[in-house]
């Protein structure tokens, strides 16, 4: 989605690089593509979701009203604020047991943003380890880790951290376990593909040549030069992290009942669907709009990060 | 091909080894005492060294065995050809939408560049892959079923209805024995949940045909095809789409493996008695047979969609077959 992109020159700072007699300053690729992406409204919006959702997961006690798990058996099923029978008290309604359905949301957030945090974690860690070792050493070590990678691809991907749980065993802990693991094939393929790459560049053979070993030239010379498309897969894999954990939680192999996770609340108000369409509408809006967020965001940097389309 | 499905049998194999649990305690229930458990072990080879287990099992399932449901104590062969055609049938309607929607909008967008048309659409499809399809499939309950009260909730046919099963597809084989009430009722059912599975394969459909297109607009033989007067109609829809449709077929294609997980989400929102509600109460009553026959017929079928799609390309561009 390059449709909003920017069509300037990158950055009135580059420019300025060039000017004989001043003092040049390096900027990152990343900080480049940042400010490229400034202009692209999509992934503006995208970055402020995320911020939204960020400040109601770190802040969440100070922003929910109520105790996402406090039962009030008086006010069970009461429609929100702006329908005949709702109230202020509880602007979203409240669900079968009377808990604040706006207080549940916002603590739901905290559960969401932490399991894009440990779930792309994991996938990061592991993934670009194996893409590294992979691409770096190549030959057999580089096969038998992609036939590996491949055979995981050959899943369908929630099919996979399906099984997974079933071995894992139902529980939100396990369900960010199972995520990460069935993401790891993405940033291993997409980290081999960069070291691929990078291996033959003649500042690898400087580093090599200076006595670098392997280890100081996979981590320190080689990786932080593949970080663009890295930090594309990360920020997609948040969203979908979040979406795939909601969709776990929702057939019940993810967050139990009563944790205010937004999939296992969307299981719980099934049953509810022809009494209270609240319970069933918003946990569904927050899903969306997290995921939302992050794919915007992560289309946003994939289009300011990608070297074709720079001018 | 063959060697991945190898592999993938192998990992599928072990990793239902890795769930916890002893299946002998399953199939016997708590009270079993431990010589009849030891008897049911024996005589389901699982006190054999897990490589004789897995040849065992490969053994089997080259002859199309793939053991028996601990629930039903039927054969899971048995129980798949119940349960597959109702996903596959689900699979192709929402495959079918999904291409057709995703493409016409695609080229449409490509055409019209940022029109409105171009950004709503747009908007769509990033929608579109970021929606939770369980929770649109609620709330088109909601709106369609119990609001407006125009569709069935859930299922394949109303439960007075009956169909004749020739193929196991349900609109066709009320198409096939000419029962038109049973075809109308049963196109009623699969609407919505067909809508709900097509959602993220259109929206990605959507967005690689109008990437794809847009690059190929930009060509020469476009110009001429304009120059020489062709309607817009056949310069986009034969001249660019053909050959913009190779990145698209394999979006398509992946989708499959999409279409699979989502499956399971779609189904139990309908209660579509389909492979995936099938294999997700599987996973819930640790039918470790069910499980792994389910899983293993769907990644080898996503396996074999991917080897299609790779010759697909050759039929749809000769270039690449005369390199």
């Amino acid at each position: 989605m390059n449709m909003s992109m920017t069509k300037e020159k990158p950055s009135d700072m580059l420019i300025d690089e060039k000017k004989p007699g001043k003092k040049t300053k390096s900027h990152s690729p990343l900080i480049e593509a940042l400010w490229r992406m400034r202009k692209n409204r999509i992934a503006v919006v995208g970055l402020i979701i995320i911020l939204v959702f960020t400040i109601m997961a770190v802040f969440a006690p100070l922003l929910a009203p109520y105790d996402p798990l406090d039962q009030s058996l008086y006010d069970k099923l009461k429609p929100p604020a702006w329908l005949e029978g709702g109230g202020w008290k509880n602007p979203l309604g409240t669900d079968d047991f009377g808990r604040d359905i706006f207080s549940r949301l916002i603590y739901g957030a905290r559960i969401s943003m932490m399991v894009g945090f440990i779930s792309v974690g994991i996938a990061f860690f592991v993934g670009t380890f194996l893409g590294a070792v992979s691409g770096y050493y190549r030959g057999i070590t580089d096969t038998i880790i992609m036939r590996f990678i491949d055979m995981l691809l050959s899943f369908p991907y929630f099919l996979l951290a399906m099984v997974l749980m079933t071995i894992l065993g139902p529980s939100l802990n396990n369900a960010m376990i199972a995520i990460g693991i069935v993401t790891i094939p993405r940033f291993a393929r997409v980290v081999r593909g960069s070291v691929l790459d990078e291996y033959s560049k003649d500042y690898v053979q400087g580093a090599r040549a200076l006595g670098a070993g392997d280890a100081r030239l996979i981590f320190f010379h080689i990786l932080p030069n593949c970080m663009a498309p890295l930090i594309v897969q990360c920020t997609l894999g948040f969203g979908e992290a979040i979406l795939e954990c909601a969709a776990l939680s929702f057939i019940g192999l993810g967050a139990q009942p009563p944790e205010p996770e937004w999939g296992a609340m969307l299981a719980q108000a099934r049953a509810l669907i022809l009494r209270a369409w609240w319970v069933i509408t918003f946990p569904g809006i927050m899903i969306l709009l997290a995921v939302l967020g992050f794919n915007m965001l992560g289309d946003g940097l994939r289009d300011a990060l990608d070297p074709k389309l720079r001018d | 091909m063959f060697p991945t499905m190898f592999g993938v049998s192998v990992l599928i194999f072990f990793m239902i080894q890795l769930i916890p649990g002893d299946p002998a305690l399953l199939i016997l229930g708590e009270r079993a005492t431990e010589s009849s458990l030891k008897a049911v072990r024996i005589n389901m080879g699982l006190d054999k060294p897990l490589h004789v287990q897995y040849g065992k099992f490969m053994y089997k399932l080259v002859q199309g065995d793939l053991g028996d449901s601990f629930r039903s104590n039927e054969p899971v062969t048995k129980e798949i050809a119940i349960f597959f055609p109702a996903t596959i049938e689900l699979s192709l309607v929402a495959i079918i939408i999904a291409s057709f929607v995703g493409m016409v909008a695609g080229v449409i967008s490509a055409t019209k560049q940022y029109s409105i048309f171009d950004y709503s659409s747009m908007v769509f499809s990033i929608m579109g892959i970021s929606m939770p399809i369980f929770w649109l499939g609620l709330i088109f309950i909601l709106i369609f079923s119990v609001h407006l009260g125009w569709l069935p909730i859930s299922g394949r046919l109303s439960a007075h209805m009956e169909v004749e099963l020739v193929t196991g597809f349900v609109l066709l084989d009320s198409l096939i024995t000419k029962n038109w009430a049973a075809f109308r009722d049963a196109f009623w059912h699969i609407l919505l949940p067909g809508f709900t599975l097509s959602t993220i394969p259109m929206a990605l459909v959507a967005r690689i045909t109008r990437s794809s297109m847009l690059e190929v607009l930009r060509q020469d033989y476009i110009r001429t095809a304009n120059a020489k007067g062709l309607s817009p109609l056949v310069v986009h829809y034969k001249h660019a789409l053909r050959n913009a449709l190779i990145p698209i077929v394999t979006v398509i294609g992946l989708s499959f493996g999409i279409l699979m997980g989502g499956a399971v989400l779609t189904e139990t929102v309908f209660a579509w008695p389909g492979m995936g509600l099938w294999i997700l109460n599987g996973v819930y009553s640790r039918d470790y047979n069910v499980v792994q026959g389910g899983v293993l017929l769907i990644a080898f079928i996503f396996i074999l969609v991917n080897t299609v799609v790779d010759i697909l390309y050759v039929w749809i561009n000769p270039r690449i077959r005369v390199n």
